[in-house]
């Protein structure tokens, strides 16, 4: 089967991101059959996943929501609603169905909708695990049945196989937990027949929304016409333009390799691309391939909890301190360790917690590949950030820390020094709970569904 | 002699995935982009000297329809992980912006 076209609509690069309401209708006029929108990624570091909250407010995210569903229920178009709440795991859908159905009410909308999970059970990966379906990508963590249950939640990332699946069963808006960006856009026109190399090349244009325009300016939709051998893609904002270079080069944003994107179902390959201007704001593309994959894959996420943080900022302007930095925090960081086994003896080792001071004005954007090794600077920003397993010990040692560094001694100066200028009173800040990626497998599932349970529901 | 800053539409870098950290260096167009190849000093050894890493540790990639070079790093700490200074790795692009490109 060759279709003729098929039309999409991007909402924005992220639900709860935004986008003009004007955009959105420009779009809604070139008639889309569909439109998707993704709501997360792993972007915003492990806190998410780790602590079931999203990046975004409920109203920025129930503001985007609520006019995509109200202009595909009035298109009578599908709605994908992919990575619900920035994570997608059990909280993150949890909170996006809360606020869906809320709109729902609200708007006195009348549609069949589809969830689905994306969270993994436990005794599901382990079992997996031991028959050695998890496999490492690179780089990757140590990852044993520890880590399964260390783990606050992992999350397996669907491919397009479960859309297409609640679609076939009448779902007329479909929420997802973690989902591939591009395979909410890849599973239609593939299966209307559109080949799968350009379908997944527009579908990864379309998954950032505006974002392979020229001059972004704000978060914004984005339209694509699938068609034969090719797509055409145009800003729906008047002010921005897609230009060939601008389009080619959205496949080197987020991805370590610009060529090849790897998806659960197959290999992007971009290599052979070609863009052309079709007027000064809308682009062809053309030529993309796609390779299937021989073995089916799922990508996972996982996030653990560190511990608890405390963090005190201060600066360091006295010359003399300066010319000595690193020597006078070593020994101020021995003295902070001393002092905490003093009052801790053995029951907080050094292994239970961790000092880390971090240095703006030398290397705390870089850290260990700042390539400008001497310091140049007048003064200079500490961190002191401790962590440990409660907030209490966390803030404890925050304290400790402050203090030692407040008064750490340098030769050229006898009696008492301050040389830590602290920014507030109290000069500690309790971070709360801190999480770290701890998953960067695949796990082979035995088809694209087994992960990836759909619950109907009729919303009236 | 000009900087890759003066000469570059675009330097910039970003997560690719929590992992991994990934570096665009985009010229306007193909003449600058060519100029820039020829010299040859954007290379996988400078690149892993910057960053004092191995040189098999770098993919860097000539991104000839974008007039681009990519390379792309396994972050020194993983996103968000106790000592990563960077979550986003939005700020590692910085030593790239003065390096003199010889022949400009």
């Amino acid at each position: 089967m060759v279709a003729a076209e098929v039309r999409i609509l991007a909402g924005s690069g992220v639900c709860g991101a935004g986008f003009r309401a004007e955009s959105l209708e420009e779009g809604i006029g070139k008639k889309p059959h569909f439109i998707g929108c993704d709501g997360g990624s792993t972007d915003p570091g492990p806190y998410p996943l780790g602590s079931g909250e999203t990046a975004f407010g409920r109203s920025s995210i129930k503001r985007d929501m609520r006019l995509m569903l109200l202009a595909a229920q009035k298109e009578k178009i599908p709605l994908l609603l992919g990575t619900a709440g920035t994570s997608g795991g059990h909280p993150h859908v949890a909170a996006a169905k809360e606020i869906l159905l809320e709109i729902a009410e609200e708007e006195g909308l009348k549609f069949s909708l589809a969830v689905i999970h994306a969270e993994q059970d436990k005794n599901f990966l382990k079992k997996c695990f031991k028959q050695g379906r998890i496999k490492p990508l690179d780089p990757a963590p140590m990852f044993d049945e520890e880590t399964i249950d260390k783990a606050e939640r992992i999350v397996g990332m669907m491919g397009e196989e479960p859309f297409l699946k609640a679609l076939d069963n009448g779902a007329e808006v479909v929420l997802t937990g973690r989902s591939s960006d591009c395979a909410i856009y890849a599973g239609i026109p593939v299966r209307e027949g559109i080949p799968a190399g350009i379908a997944w090349h527009a579908a990864k244009i379309l998954e950032c929304g505006a974002a392979s325009v020229e001059q972004r300016k704000t978060a914004d939709s984005l339209f694509a016409t699938c068609r034969g051998d090719h797509f055409d893609v145009e800003p729906l904002d008047q002010d921005l333009r897609c230009t060939p270079q601008s389009v080619a080069s959205h496949s080197l944003y987020e991805n370590a390799d610009p060529f090849r994107l790897v998806e659960s179902s197959g290999t992007m390959d971009l290599s052979t691309s070609v863009y052309e201007a079709l007027n000064d704001r809308c682009v062809r593309v053309s030529k993309s391939r796609f390779e299937p994959a021989t073995k089916y894959t799922v990508k996972l996420e996982g996030a653990e909890k560190v511990g608890y943080q405390t963090i005190v900022i201060g600066g360091v302007r006295d010359p003399y301190i300066l010319r000595q930095l690193d020597s006078w925090l070593e020994t101020g960081e021995a003295n902070i360790h001393m002092r905490i086994a003093d009052i801790y003896g053995d029951t907080i080792t050094r292994n239970d917690y961790a000092l880390n001071i971090r240095i703006y004005g030398k290397n705390g954007v870089m850290g260990p590949l700042e390539p400008q090794k001497e310091l140049t600077s007048h003064e200079v920003c500490l961190i002191l950030e401790a962590t440990a397993s409660t907030q209490e010990i966390a803030t404890s040692i925050a304290t400790i820390a402050r203090h030692k560094i407040l008064h750490e001694p340098i030769p050229e100066w006898s009696g008492l020094i301050t040389g830590l200028a602290c920014t507030y009173s109290p000069a500690h800040i309790e971070r709360g709970a801190v999480y770290r990626f701890n998953v960067n497998h695949v796990l082979e599932p035995m088809d694209p569904y087994e992960m990836f349970p759909i619950e109907y529901m009729n919303v009236n | 002699m000009k900087t890759i800053g003066e000469l570059a539409k675009l330097v910039r870098s970003k997560n690719a995935g929590p992992f991994v950290m990934t570096i665009d260096i985009m010229f306007a167009d193909s003449e600058t982009y060519e100029l820039v190849k020829k010299t040859g000093v954007l290379n996988r050894r400078m690149v892993s000297e910057i960053y004092q890493m191995s040189e098999n540790q770098v993919q860097f990639f000539e991104v000839d329809n974008c007039y681009a070079f990519k390379i792309s790093i396994p972050r020194p700490y993983f996103q968000g992980d106790i000592r990563d200074s960077d979550s986003h790795a939005g700020q590692q692009y910085a030593p790239f912006v003065n390096l003199l490109v010889p022949g400009t």
